[in-house]
């Protein structure tokens, strides 16, 4: 199973601010190994976020984003102990969600 | 008339020279602005911290032959204390009459306490994509455990003292096809190899800032790296052979180091191009 | 305290001190050693990069000095120079002065003697690791002296080729202890290959001398 994702939600006023660090490859399908044989791709594909389960964001991604990502948004309308959470899915299948209240 | 015209000439040579000077200084100073601003965008969301938190989970996870956590290793403060251990090591330990690293301490523990074999616990030291540095994962999270802190590294033991004495000529130790040591390139102030700058290492404040910002997420590589990946990739540039994990001279080099960066408060896990 | 016990203490203090010294003067001699021996053990033959890489030489033994050590003793570093001058191999042919677009991609390249590294491709010199060289490229470092427009300022006559031949072939033969590697004497680099940065830093028409 993929590594848990770390998720700091603050608030200030009624803005949140979500930072997320994402533990992936996010390989390009680009590069070789050292025999010379291509390194399948393997990256995120899509990243949505709910806010107390109403979606606040998606990012549709590619293999031009680095590796081990970081992203940061920020949405109105939150307070502080609403509940955050992130699932991204990848080009094999693969996926992750983790969630954190906003303090 | 004569005089005034060869002094505007003159003036306007100098304002002329003068321009092209500052246009070279503002190419220069634009391009260290730049990598400056590279680095803060990167320290806000440094990946270091996901290997901190596998760390946190590998140091409280029962492991092992014995089924044991690393809960029980003595860092040198006592059993199970990682608060501020960083910044008091390399020391001597008198359980095994040595002086060590972190890194080293940490296999010690592995193997004692875990039941694992030496060859199991050093195994994968250096973490390489998919094949994941366990020690890596648990120095990160040691050392996270020292930010803020302010380096003191011990000398009072005389075994201390000789490994800081023997990382002291292998810093200057000049040798391999190109003649290098590490004072070659750490041993003057404002150099750079290519662009990158390089730490006088032989003056303190310079050791400080760059013994404090290790261990390091590498961005080129997707890594974190440790001091003993450090030290092992530098003697690979000096063209020297392959620097064993936790040997006599990895450790004393890196006391050397740690003790001539005494006073400075350390911060890192850090991140780095 | 009488002037005569002050003589006394003094005596017996410079024959504690003439005590120290020889002590440490037989540590100095085996602490080097002793240094070596435990750095073997330390260091794996990995790749093209074997253990007698250790081994150093007397110029890598004498410039190993730590700052307590001060300076190398003049008659050593005067020898120093002389053996590297002496070792120095020039062309058959005596040309000193090849292609200065070679000189450009042996400076350019850091390929060579790593342990990492492909032992059958040609190693470079990586001059621009350390110094500025054409203008054209940016990414350079300060490491060694800045060599801009070296050939257009100093002038490209048969004393600056061999100059330059001489110092890139074996750079102790100048300064004992100089930091730039000794590229010809190390077979770091071949004869002709230190003939093109001869001609990268004088000829004319090369890049450094816009």
């Amino acid at each position: 199973m993929p590594d848990p994702m770390r998720i700091r939600a603050t608030i200030h006023d009624d803005q949140a601010t979500v930072r997320v660090l994402m533990s992936h490859e996010m390989e390009t399908g680009q590069r070789k190994d050292a025999a010379g044989t291509v390194i399948p791709a393997h990256f995120i594909q899509s990243v949505v976020a709910t806010h107390n389960g109403r979606p606040v964001f998606r990012a549709e991604w590619g293999p031009a984003v680095s590796k081990n990502p970081y992203l940061q948004f920020q949405f109105g309308g939150a307070k502080v102990g609403d509940k955050i959470q992130i699932t991204w899915v990848d080009n094999k299948g693969e996926t992750r969600t983790d969630e954190v209240v906003i303090r | 008339m004569k005089r005034t015209t060869w002094w505007t000439a003159a003036v306007a040579a100098g304002a002329l020279l003068a321009l092209v000077g500052l246009r070279a200084q503002a190419q220069q100073g634009d391009a260290v602005k730049e990598i400056e601003r590279y680095r803060e965008a990167l320290a806000e969301g440094n990946p270091a911290e996901l290997w901190e938190a596998r760390g946190e989970e590998l140091w409280k996870t029962k492991r092992g032959p014995r089924q044991v956590s690393l809960e029980g290793c003595d860092l040198g403060k006592g059993s199970g204390m990682v608060k501020g251990v960083y910044v008091t090591l390399p020391r001597y330990f008198a359980d095994v009459d040595r002086v060590m690293d972190l890194e080293t301490r940490l296999v010690h523990c592995i193997v004692t306490l875990q039941g694992f074999t030496a060859g199991e616990a050093t195994r994968q030291v250096f973490g390489d994509g998919a094949k994941r540095s366990d020690v890596e994962a648990v120095v990160a999270y040691v050392a996270a455990e020292s930010k803020g802190a302010v380096m003191d590294v011990p000398t009072g033991h005389p075994r201390e003292r000789e490994a800081y004495a023997l990382g002291e000529r292998i810093f200057f130790f000049r040798g391999g096809s190109h003649d290098f040591s590490c004072a070659s390139c750490h041993s003057a102030p404002g150099k750079r190899i290519r662009l990158q700058d390089l730490p006088n290492l032989t003056d303190p404040k310079d050791a400080q800032r760059a013994y404090t910002s290790w261990p390091a997420y590498r961005v080129s590589q997707g890594e974190l790296r440790t001091m003993q990946w450090r030290l092992f990739d530098c003697f690979r540039q000096q063209r020297f052979p392959a620097l064993e994990f936790g040997s006599d001279a990895s450790i004393a080099l890196t006391m050397f180091l740690a003790r001539n960066a005494n006073g400075g408060v350390f911060n890192a896990p850090a991140i780095k191009r | 305290m009488t002037p005569r016990r002050r003589t006394r203490w003094l005596v017996t203090g410079a024959i504690v001190a003439a005590v120290v010294s020889a002590a440490a003067g037989g540590d100095a001699q085996s602490e080097p050693q002793r240094t070596v021996e435990i750095m073997k053990k330390s260091f794996k033959a990995r790749g093209q990069a074997g253990l007698d890489r250790l081994d150093q030489d007397e110029a890598q033994a004498a410039c190993s000095r730590r700052p307590a050590d001060g300076p190398v003793p003049v008659g050593v570093a005067e020898r120093i120079a002389k053996t590297s001058v002496a070792s120095v191999k020039f062309p058959a042919d005596g040309r000193l002065m090849g292609d200065w677009r070679e000189g450009e991609k042996i400076a350019q390249s850091g390929i060579g003697m790593q342990f990492s590294d492909d032992p059958g491709r040609v190693a470079g010199g990586n001059c621009y690791a350390c110094h500025e060289l054409s203008p054209r490229e940016l990414s350079f470092g300060t490491i060694g002296p800045s060599l801009r427009a070296f050939g257009k300022i100093r002038g490209s006559g048969p004393e600056m080729q061999r100059y330059v031949y001489v110092k890139v072939y074996n750079s102790q033969a100048f300064v004992a202890c100089s930091t730039m590697p000794r590229f010809g004497h190390k077979d770091i680099l071949s004869v002709a290959q230190i003939t093109h940065l001869v001609a990268l830093l004088l000829d004319p028409a090369s890049p450094v001398n816009q």
